[in-house]
């Protein structure tokens, strides 16, 4: 069979290694071992299974594979909630110093006092900013922070003996907070949202009367993950306070009031943080996060171990006698306080507030020159991130999902789609404060093209997007159906 | 300001469009007494590279890096050498700032990625699935735990078998309290028990025989966790193939030490359990032309669909770690992984031998990998202070133990130096 070479231009294809493996290679040079009784007690494990390559090859098939993917860098990544925001790469150096990159966790003190007063100081940014009383920067990602968060409610309730396990969730809240509170043992009372999607003011002050004593917290989202600022916040906070309870914040959408509104003047008892989000850590395809936590003075004590303290000149690792625990081994996140500490001081109080402003003027203007062409559901201005739907397209047979195939075929990462879940056919747009507005004006012109390509019947086509990308529509079913989770699965499959 | 993108005339545009004439108008759901107008005070202003360089850095200088001298610390932790390759491919754009793959078509690099990290974690432990990667080996641990509750419902023991980590065990004890469960020793294994789990090698070092833990598992109908903490061990040890499930921490191979964090848990299991596990799943699939392509699957047991009835709360994993776990697997590959795993533990028995020679010390353990524990009359944390006199990072103080770690990284010298301190400090 003659090969006949496909036309591609750059090449992306490659195998997965295990196909590449030729026996003998190695991508390492170490020295060889002369024989030696073994200690461990076993005969050598004989086989594994990996493949052998060498370093070329395997820093070819990265690179090839890395070509295959969008991200902030190569373009605009306009994703409701996620804050895809520019990942400094000051924060990247700063992080590799040998300082910080190769110190370990259970060493001695007082050799890690410059990591603790890094870590000391990014708390005291945390706690500074809201208003609140004190941080820990324990958990490893925002769902994590969630955790903590009301593990310390929970913890503060029985130290005063109240047994109350409600806790009250907005219906537009992301998945992580009902499945946290569930996982502390909480009942999950969820509050509708009204016609202008916020919390409905009327609804929640029937519940709170209803479940009164019973009321541990309320875990909300502000601004909401509708966009929206609550503008009943304050009196939500009142009505939870007089109940008894507390006021949990999820800060994943502090990119739009970080320097403008304080959390702790609107009441906010508990607060957790994505750096990933608002402090611009690299989201590296799904982590590593970091969610830590800021509360109020009177639940310091509870915070998780470790709190950084100082004591006299020294910087001491802290376990309280009334903290949480631990939520996950050794101190948190650390390579990722170090980038965030590099960017709040690059931004500083200054900055950050513009950082604010910045995303929240893209995102209204975003909806000002959306809106004659996509259904808003909520009237009004919204903050650093706007809500459309598919409702106009819908009628002529296109969903949210085939807009957001024909972005991925423009070369535009789509919006957050489908969710709020309160919202049929929502498309979550959030620019964040590092798009220039010639990028921002572009997404528009699209966005507009893909409108007006729906209402001249041309939509038809968009149900088969993407077709330019390195794979089309994948099956989702199938991979759900027969799980194929490892080259293994797949070879007895047939598959590769 | 470098990292903001709009201009003065940029924003002035903008707001004439929307039709506000100043961004506060933005903010009329704030109530105006809580709108700042100032920048909040107590924070520095903003600093251009050099001057937040300079800060940081001088942070980083106050620090005692591993390498800066014999180092002997490991509990969970293990210090090795991370081939140059593994950070310029991580630090390439498309790993680093991309986000989690849920647009498929344009993420097939991070997908093929993390099906070839649960491929070769899948392969090094010997069960049949593994998991895109979790936050670290407690959470990972603390999860098996909640997965066990969940087979085994009714159940609320969970024995552990020989010595675990603390910091293990303390991450488990607040979920098992939140589940009305708890811990039991060896000696209580009963029909109440929903898992038994042991560490390999264990918090000392120490290795034992899984089929003796598999037994007592399956007298009591309970599942075996086996946990991990030095994934380079499976390179000479036997996989824990009797486990059903397998976790632990995988941050021995290209992610360093980073004070801890961040680090990369890994979770395996036997296939029967896949609907059970947490955290994300990568899957093989074919597209509309019939490619061979990748996506994450099984998201019906993730949060963001059952809420609160998930099998997690967890949204992330690990991902940047993971991308660099299998970079430098890659890079080790069939014939490196197990030989540096060799070299590791020859490494260790020099130690030993060396050690061993020494008056008032006495190695406890029978068989290690690269971690063994040893015990004087005196406490380790004081001995540790006069090693740190010499520069010199001793090994975990466990009252008169210390559990000493090793690597492909320590050296002849260190060794000597390491003996020659024990030897004086312990003379008297």
């Amino acid at each position: 069979m003659t090969y006949i070479p496909k036309q591609t231009g750059l090449a992306l294809e490659t195998d997965l290694l295990i196909k590449q493996s030729r026996e003998g290679a190695c991508g390492v040079d170490l020295p060889e071992v002369s024989d030696f009784k073994l200690r461990t007690g076993q005969n050598k494990r004989e086989n594994i299974g990996l493949a052998q390559v060498n370093e070329p090859q395997v820093i070819r098939h990265f690179v090839r594979l890395s070509n295959q993917n969008y991200s902030i860098d190569s373009g605009f990544y306009p994703l409701g909630s996620c804050t895809m925001k520019h990942n400094p790469r000051l924060n990247e150096k700063m992080a590799r110093l040998s300082g910080f990159a190769d110190i370990h966790p259970l060493q001695d003190e007082s050799t890690t006092q410059g990591a603790l007063e890094l870590m000391y100081n990014l708390q005291n940014w945390l706690a500074t900013l809201t208003g609140l009383g004190g941080a820990s920067l324990a958990p490893a990602a925002g769902a994590q922070g969630e955790f903590a968060g009301m593990l310390v409610i929970r913890k503060a309730l029985i130290a005063k003996g109240e047994k109350r396990n409600i806790v009250l969730i907005p219906d537009s809240a992301h998945g992580t907070n009902p499945a946290t509170a569930a996982m502390c043992g909480f009942n999950i009372k969820v509050i509708p949202s009204d016609k202008d999607g916020l919390v409905d003011i009327e609804a929640f002050r029937s519940l709170v009367k209803e479940h009164n004593k019973d009321v541990a917290a309320i875990m909300i989202t502000n601004p909401n993950t509708c966009g929206k600022f609550e503008k009943n916040i304050v009196e939500i906070a009142k009505l939870i306070h007089d109940a008894g309870g507390y006021f949990y914040c999820d800060g994943a959408n502090y990119n739009a009031i970080v320097g403008k509104v304080r959390p702790a003047d609107i009441g906010v008892d508990v607060m957790h943080f994505n750096l990933h989000k608002t402090f611009s850590t690299p989201h590296g395809g799904g982590g590593p996060g970091s969610g830590p936590i800021a509360v109020a003075k009177e639940l310091v004590e509870f915070l998780p171990t470790p709190h950084i303290i100082k004591v006299g000149e020294k910087f001491e690792l802290k376990k309280h006698k009334n903290s949480v625990g631990k939520v996950k081994g050794f101190n948190g996140q650390f390579g990722m306080h170090v980038r965030a500490l590099t960017y709040m001081l690059s931004h500083g109080a200054d900055g950050l507030q513009k950082v604010a402003e910045d995303a929240v003027i893209s995102a209204n203007y975003i909806l000002a020159k959306l809106k004659d062409f996509y259904h808003v559901p909520f009237e009004g201005n919204c903050m650093h991130e706007c809500l459309l739907t598919d409702k106009n397209q819908k009628a002529k047979g296109i969903t949210t999902l085939d807009i957001a195939k024909a972005l991925v075929e423009y070369g535009i990462h789509p919006m957050t789609v489908f969710f709020p879940l309160v919202v049929q056919g929502a498309m979550l747009i959030e620019p964040t404060e590092t798009e220039n507005k010639d990028t921002i004006d572009k997404f528009i012109e699209t966005m507009i093209y893909i409108s007006k390509e729906v209402d001249s019947n041309n939509g038809e086509k968009f149900h088969q997007y993407p077709l330019s990308t390195p794979r089309k529509r994948l099956d989702d079913v199938k991979a759900a159906k027969t799980p194929i989770l490892t080259w293994v699965q797949a070879q007895q499959a047939n598959m590769l | 300001m470098r990292y903001l993108a709009l201009t003065d005339n940029d924003r002035k545009e903008m707001l004439k469009t929307i039709g506000v004439s100043n961004v506060d108008d933005l903010y009329d759901a704030v109530d105006k007494e809580f709108l700042l107008k100032k920048p909040i005070e107590n924070l520095p202003l903003h600093q251009g590279e050099i001057e937040v360089e300079k800060t940081i850095s001088a942070l980083a200088k106050k620090n005692r890096a591993a390498s800066t001298g014999p180092f002997f610390l490991g509990a969970g932790c293990y210090k090795h050498h991370i081939p140059a390759a593994v950070d310029h491919i991580i630090q390439r754009s498309e790993y680093l700032t991309s986000y989690t793959p849920y647009q498929p078509e344009i993420s097939q690099g991070t997908l093929a990625t993390i099906f070839q990290f649960q491929s070769i974690i899948s392969l090094l432990t010997q069960a049949e699935v593994a998991n895109a990667s979790m936050y670290d080996g407690a959470t990972s641990l603390s999860e098996a735990c909640l997965m066990s509750l969940r087979i085994k419902a009714g159940k609320k023991n969970i024995a552990i078998f020989n010595n675990l980590h603390p910091d293990y065990i303390e991450v488990c004890k607040t979920s098992l309290e939140l589940n009305e469960a708890k811990f039991v020793e060896r000696n209580n294994i009963d029909e109440n028990c929903a898992a038994v789990i042991v560490q390999y090698p264990d918090f000392y070092g120490n290795i034992i025989n899984l089929d003796e833990a598999r037994e007592a598992a399956n007298k009591a109908q309970a599942m075996l966790i086996v946990v991990v903490n030095e994934i380079l061990s499976l390179g000479l040890i036997e996989a824990p193939k009797q486990a059903d499930i397998v976790v632990g921490e995988a941050s021995s191979l290209g992610v360093g030490l980073n004070f801890g964090g961040p680090l990369l848990g890994f979770f395996a299991c036997k296939k029967e359990f896949v609907r059970q596990m947490p955290g994300r799943i990568c899957g093989m699939t074919t597209d509309l032309d019939g490619k061979t392509g990748y996506v994450l699957t099984l998201n019906a047991r993730e949060q963001h669909i059952r809420r609160e009835k998930a099998t997690s709360n967890i949204c992330s994993n690990q991902g940047l770690c993971a991308t660099a776990f299998t970079i430098h697997a890659s890079l080790l590959g069939e014939i490196g992984f197990k030989k540096l795993a060799l070299i590791n533990h020859k490494k260790a028995t020099e130690l030993a031998d060396l050690l061993g020679n020494i008056k008032n010390l006495k190695i406890l353990n029978q068989n290690f990998f690269n971690e063994f524990t040893i015990e004087f009359k005196k406490e380790a944390k004081e001995v540790n202070k006069k090693l740190l006199e010499k520069n010199i990072i001793g090994g975990f103080a466990d009252s008169n133990k210390m559990i000493v770690a090793v690597s492909e990284l320590t050296s002849e010298n260190d060794m000597k130096e390491f003996a020659n301190a024990l030897e004086e400090i312990l003379k008297n």
